[in-house]
């Protein structure tokens, strides 16, 4: 049998594919919900929450924020599991 | 003698300090061009630097290449007449990087040699494959550079109170030169070095506005809410059709994942472990810098002044904004040296453009196409450097003819076209089994043209440029029609034309996929 017909590579590909998945789903919430927010209902960015401050600039800056946390959170995943998974499977080869 | 007369002399005259700078810059990167020049000889080194660039080298690299002038000037310059619009545009061009990370680094690596076609082509047909994407790309390559030449040519007269055709050949000339000489090595150390000068400028112009209010933003937003109104701080006037907001957001973010010239980093790197690095690391650079843009942006507005910055004398986009800003802030030397970043990022974007469309020629059309993947290595890269002397002077006319025209809805239509017709066949490829040759060449076809023929019936080419009365296609971005068909074409044509070998070799190929067993 062929590694790749292993259940245990098919496993390891959906985890990956999960991880992946579900990082990207974050983002494109986050990011689709605020130009659907922008496009359909402004006023809620414009709600004052200080002096010099409106509650769409710290959403704006915490998607930048988390654009960069969820990179590093993928990193450290694949650092962590997917690569020792890699070196495993390759052992078998 | 009013600020604005002081203002407008500064940014009009030759600066001194300036010129100097940018010759240096010159001086400093043809240097490491002789030296980059001696380790190209391969089609590896040539594309790909050997694949020697570390992770985070290759991230700075990203970086580089990716913040143009355009989004450095741009943005500040759109934050300080629109507010808080600007943050809207960059937030898109920061979102797809996390994509590109989770969908698209690894596997492109794995597979891939030194373009994305080699992995839409790795179990489909080479022939019809590499003609369609080598389309889909050259086609992004132009239009992005016809904006940066043509931006280049504007902003460096002024800058340098050069003549627009002066400031055209000598950015052509140089950016040749790293690219047929110095190859990928040299691009790549260009793309660090402007990455450096830019992130450490824009600091520099953040922490001298900042120093006026306290080193806190927040007072320097109340200025700004109490020198104009509280809606510069929330989203308003510059977006106003909601279905244009979805889909310039679409373009933004999928189009990143889809320009070659980014791509094609990915193969600088030795393995699949640093490709995800880079991205890290690029991210985290661009999103720094897409904050520093907007407090920027904010500072032009309120020490600089927007009658001042919209005033006819300099440039009505608003362009010159953080240049305004730099001179109040730090003197007309720091100015200087702000201008000679901003010519260093034009180059550096310029060069890394015309190596991607070089080795689209040589790569994909000519080896793949023409000899049939049967590659001679000296007769590749002799074919490479020719494409890319081709390109300079292709760049050098395309910056002539556009010059004084308003270009700048051709980086939202290659935007548009690298989001519809690039990405969703890369993306298809890696992900879905029974994707065939016929769906990725109808989806690229689909995005393409779909793209291109939108954009022209929108209002930004329809109105604003051919002065009819009314679009026929009303949004001014595509992407929210474009994209969509392309998928959909892209899984019609498979599902119709069955390619059973594609199907099987995507099986096999997942060892390298995954595991990055044989990849180059």
């Amino acid at each position: 049998m062929k590694i790749q017909e292993t259940e245990e590579f098919k496993k390891f590909v959906r985890k990956k594919w999960s991880v992946s998945l579900i990082l990207a789903s974050i983002m494109l919430l986050a990011y689709f919900g605020f130009i659907l927010t922008v496009a359909f209902r402004k006023e809620i960015l414009a709600t004052k929450i200080g002096d010099g401050l409106t509650l769409g600039i710290p959403v704006g800056l915490g998607i930048i924020i988390l654009a960069w946390a969820l990179t590093g959170i993928y990193v450290r995943w694949a650092n962590k599991h997917y690569d020792k998974k890699v070196e495993e499977l390759k052992k078998k080869l | 003698m009013n600020l604005n007369y002081i203002l407008l002399q500064a940014i009009a005259g030759p600066n001194y300090l300036s010129v100097s700078m940018f010759v240096l810059f010159v001086a400093i990167t043809l240097y490491i061009t002789y030296w980059a020049a001696k380790k190209t000889k391969t089609t590896s080194e040539f594309y790909a630097a050997g694949r020697s660039v570390t992770g985070f080298q290759n991230g700075l690299a990203l970086a580089g290449d990716y913040m143009s002038a355009a989004s450095f000037l741009g943005i500040a310059g759109m934050v300080a007449l629109n507010g808080y619009d600007g943050l809207i545009y960059s937030i898109g061009f920061l979102v797809g990087w996390p994509l590109i990370m989770f969908l698209i680094a690894e596997p492109l690596r794995n597979l891939g040699k030194y373009t994305f076609a080699d992995v839409v082509a790795f179990r489909l047909q080479q022939k019809p494959i590499r003609i369609a994407s080598a389309t889909g790309s050259l086609m992004t390559i132009t239009f992005y550079l016809i904006a940066q030449m043509v931006g280049a040519g504007g902003l460096i007269s002024k800058l340098f109170a050069l003549p627009y055709e002066y400031s055209i050949f000598i950015v052509g000339i140089v950016m040749t030169t790293y690219v047929l000489f110095g190859g990928m090595l040299a691009t790549t150390w260009v793309q660090i070095i402007k990455a450096i000068l830019l992130l450490g400028g824009a600091t520099i112009i953040v922490i001298l506005t900042l120093k006026e209010f306290n080193f806190n933003p927040i007072t320097l937003f109340a200025a700004a809410a109490d020198k104009y109104s509280d809606n510069v701080l929330s989203p308003g006037s510059y977006i106003t059709n909601p279905f244009d907001a979805i889909s310039l957001g679409l373009a933004l973010m999928l189009g990143t994942a889809g320009l070659p010239h980014i791509l094609m980093r990915f193969y600088t790197v030795p393995d699949a472990k640093q490709a995800r690095k880079s991205v890290f690391v690029a991210t985290g650079f661009i999103g720094y810098f897409y904050i520093l843009t907007f407090i920027i942006g904010f500072g032009a507005m309120v020490l600089v002044g927007r009658d001042i910055i919209s005033s006819g004398g300099t440039d009505k986009s608003g362009n010159m904004a953080a240049l305004m800003l730099a001179n109040v802030t730090g003197g007309s030397g720091f100015m200087g040296f702000i201008a000679a970043v901003a010519f260093a990022t034009i180059l550096a974007v310029v060069a890394g453009l015309t190596l991607s469309g070089a080795s689209t020629i040589s790569h994909d059309l000519y080896v793949n196409v023409v000899k049939k993947g049967v590659s001679d290595e000296a007769g590749e890269v002799k074919v490479a450097r020719i494409a890319t002397i081709g390109l300079g002077i292709l760049s050098i006319l395309l910056g002539l003819i556009f010059k004084g025209q308003n270009v700048a809805f051709m980086v939202g239509l290659a935007f548009s076209i690298a989001a519809s017709a690039n990405f969703p066949a890369l993306l298809l490829s890696i992900l879905w089994k029974n994707f065939t040759t016929k769906g990725a060449v109808a989806s690229i076809v689909t995005g393409a043209s779909l793209s291109l023929l939108l954009i022209i019936l929108s209002p930004t080419v329809w109105v604003d440029l051919f002065k009819f009365e009314e679009a026929i296609f009303p949004l001014k971005n595509p992407a929210i029609v474009s994209l969509p068909l392309a998928f959909l074409n892209g899984y019609i044509f498979s599902k119709l034309f069955k390619e059973k070998e594609a199907a099987e070799k995507f099986e096999s190929e997942k060892i390298r996929t995954y595991l990055g067993v044989g990849s180059e």
